[in-house]
């Protein structure tokens, strides 16, 4: 046991000096992994904004029932029991006619003439159900129990869709939902640049030093203490190109949202981005160092079983 | 300790087998050499012994191991017990003396209290205390094969193999090293030695195996040989 953690802070140790020793031939293996990293983190943040703005406008939105003047109580009751145990229904509030009335004039308080005009009247205003959906795509079973006949006997007029906000919603769900696949798409094919142009620094690396492992076979160092510094070299690319990475995507939100004075870059809201990778750096930093630790380790460990033979023919 | 039935090599058919149906057995503690011109099979035969190489046919045990039942992943194993010197020494230019030889140590997972013991022991061993700090490429040839004969004991393996250490010597330093060889063995250690050097296999009259075309032609006791 003690053999073995002295064994492996010696394959840490020369894993560390073999770095330092080959920076050179490291440079295009940690500069590839920063872009595919970068890619990675700037999905992540991107993905977490979109989310946050379908999800404030989604708030916004709801389908608007208006009860006739003569349903009673228990007619109304049913509906709402009926609405709730639909699939996609979140939530369902009931607003009586003064309900309605107060919440008009808290709406139009700045214009006195439509306050004045519907308080002069017997409030013309109908009992309202405010339905939820819980997702805005897929109302079509909600709209198609409103259109029943005996349920549309119940209601004053049409129901009302928000129908140019889903509209909204569903270009902006459409447009994350592609940049999603994009920023998948770009992580996967860096991410096997990336592999590959580790598997060459390694390739040449062990062809610099296939003479101190030939000595190191002969002289029976086994096939972990061989491969372990490539491993812990490989790790260090990674770690170092997880930190840059971050540092460039912080200095990218700062220069945005100080510098440019910017609160929106196209769709994305800058400073909730900004919020969020503030708010999460710690998980995203360690995630990142996991990434490129794994993604350095797990190709390292290929290529030296790939290029460092240690099966025997007979 | 080395036993070898009827061991052959081929490496391609079309060139014949570099060994052909060799048997030698080896006592413990004893010193042989192997003689034969270039292409021979002495290296063949080191080789097979340190298992670089899997024989075509035939039986291997060393040291008790039965080759035919060593796993891929023992073989570090078996090469941490046999101690191997090379003609062109192997030795690691970017570290000094000292730190070639503690190599062979750290690599087994020595602890530094125990490299800091044993390599001042084996450099003085093969004379070469006070040159510890030395680079390889300060050093002559004798000395570059000292430290290797240095780092080939310092685990104290049963059996040194070297495979013409004096090759790229000068004749006194040649000697040299063969004599750091025979105090090596007097410790207990059993030698094998490779060498076309005759002067030296006269010197040593030690047990002589004569290869020719990879076969065994002579196998002889206190034998001198001739070119």
């Amino acid at each position: 046991m003690k053999r073995a953690i002295i064994t492996f802070f010696r394959i840490l140790q020369t894993g560390i000096v073999n770095f330092i020793r080959n920076f050179s031939i490291s440079i295009a293996a940690i500069a590839v992994m920063v872009v595919t990293l970068t890619v990675l983190l700037l999905s992540l943040v991107v993905n977490a904004t979109f989310s946050n703005t379908i999800s404030q406008i989604t708030a916004k939105i709801d389908i608007s029932v208006y009860l006739r003047n003569r349903d009673t109580p228990s007619q109304t009751t049913q509906l709402i029991t009926e609405l709730k145990s639909l699939p996609n229904v979140q939530s369902v509030q009931y607003l009586d006619k003064s309900q309605v009335l107060k919440q008009y004039e808290v709406q139009n308080a700045n214009n006195q003439q439509l306050a004045l005009a519907v308080s002069e009247t017997s409030n013309p205003l109908p009992a309202t159900i405010h339905i939820k959906p819980k997702n805005l795509n897929n109302i079509e079973n909600i709209k198609s129990f409103l259109v029943k006949p005996n349920i549309k006997d119940l209601q004053s007029n049409p129901p009302s869709y928000s129908g140019s906000l889903e509209k909204a919603i569903n270009n902006i769900t459409h447009a994350t939902d592609v940049l999603r696949e994009l920023g998948i798409v770009a992580v996967v094919v860096f991410g096997v640049i990336c592999a590959l142009i580790i598997f060459n620094t390694i390739q040449m690396a062990i062809f610099n030093r296939r003479d101190e492992i030939q000595i190191m076979r002969l002289l029976g160092a086994n096939k972990n203490y061989i491969r372990g510094p490539f491993i812990v070299e490989s790790g260090i690319y990674g770690f170092l190109a997880a930190v840059i990475s971050v540092v460039i995507i912080n200095s990218l939100f700062v220069t945005a949202s100080s510098t440019l004075q910017a609160t929106t870059l196209g769709l994305l809201n800058i400073s909730y981005a900004t919020s969020y990778f503030d708010n999460h750096f710690l998980i995203l930093l360690t995630l990142q160092i996991l990434i490129g630790i794994m993604i350095g380790a797990v190709s390292a460990t290929i290529a030296t079983r790939r290029y460092l033979k240690f099966k025997l023919k007979p | 300790m080395i036993l070898l039935d009827r061991v052959t090599k081929t490496y391609s058919k079309a060139l014949g087998p570099a060994l052909n149906r060799v048997s030698i057995h080896i006592e413990p503690k004893e010193f042989v050499i192997v003689v034969g011109q270039s292409g021979a099979g002495k290296t063949t035969l080191l080789r097979l012994l340190t298992r670089e190489e899997r024989p075509s046919s035939g039986k291997i045990i060393v040291g008790g191991i039965d080759y035919d039942k060593l796993k891929d992943k023992d073989i570090p194993m078996l090469r941490r017990k046999i101690g191997v010197v090379f003609q062109d020494f192997k030795l690691l230019p970017n570290k000094n003396v000292y730190e070639n030889v503690a190599f062979a140590l750290e690599i087994v997972g020595a602890s530094g209290y125990e490299i800091k013991n044993t390599v001042p022991k084996v450099l003085q061993i093969v004379n070469l205390k006070g040159k510890d700090k030395n680079m390889p490429l300060e050093l002559s040839g004798g000395e570059r094969q000292r430290v290797a004969i240095a780092r080939a004991i310092v685990r104290q393996p049963k059996i040194l193999i070297a495979d013409e250490p004096t090759g790229n010597l000068d004749p006194k330093h040649a000697w040299d090293v063969i004599k750091v060889l025979e105090k090596i063995n007097r410790f207990g250690t059993t030698v094998l030695l490779t060498t076309h050097n005759v002067a030296i296999v006269n010197k040593l009259k030690r047990r002589v195996v004569t290869l020719e075309h990879g076969k065994i032609i002579s196998d002889r006791a206190h034998a001198s040989y001739k070119l």
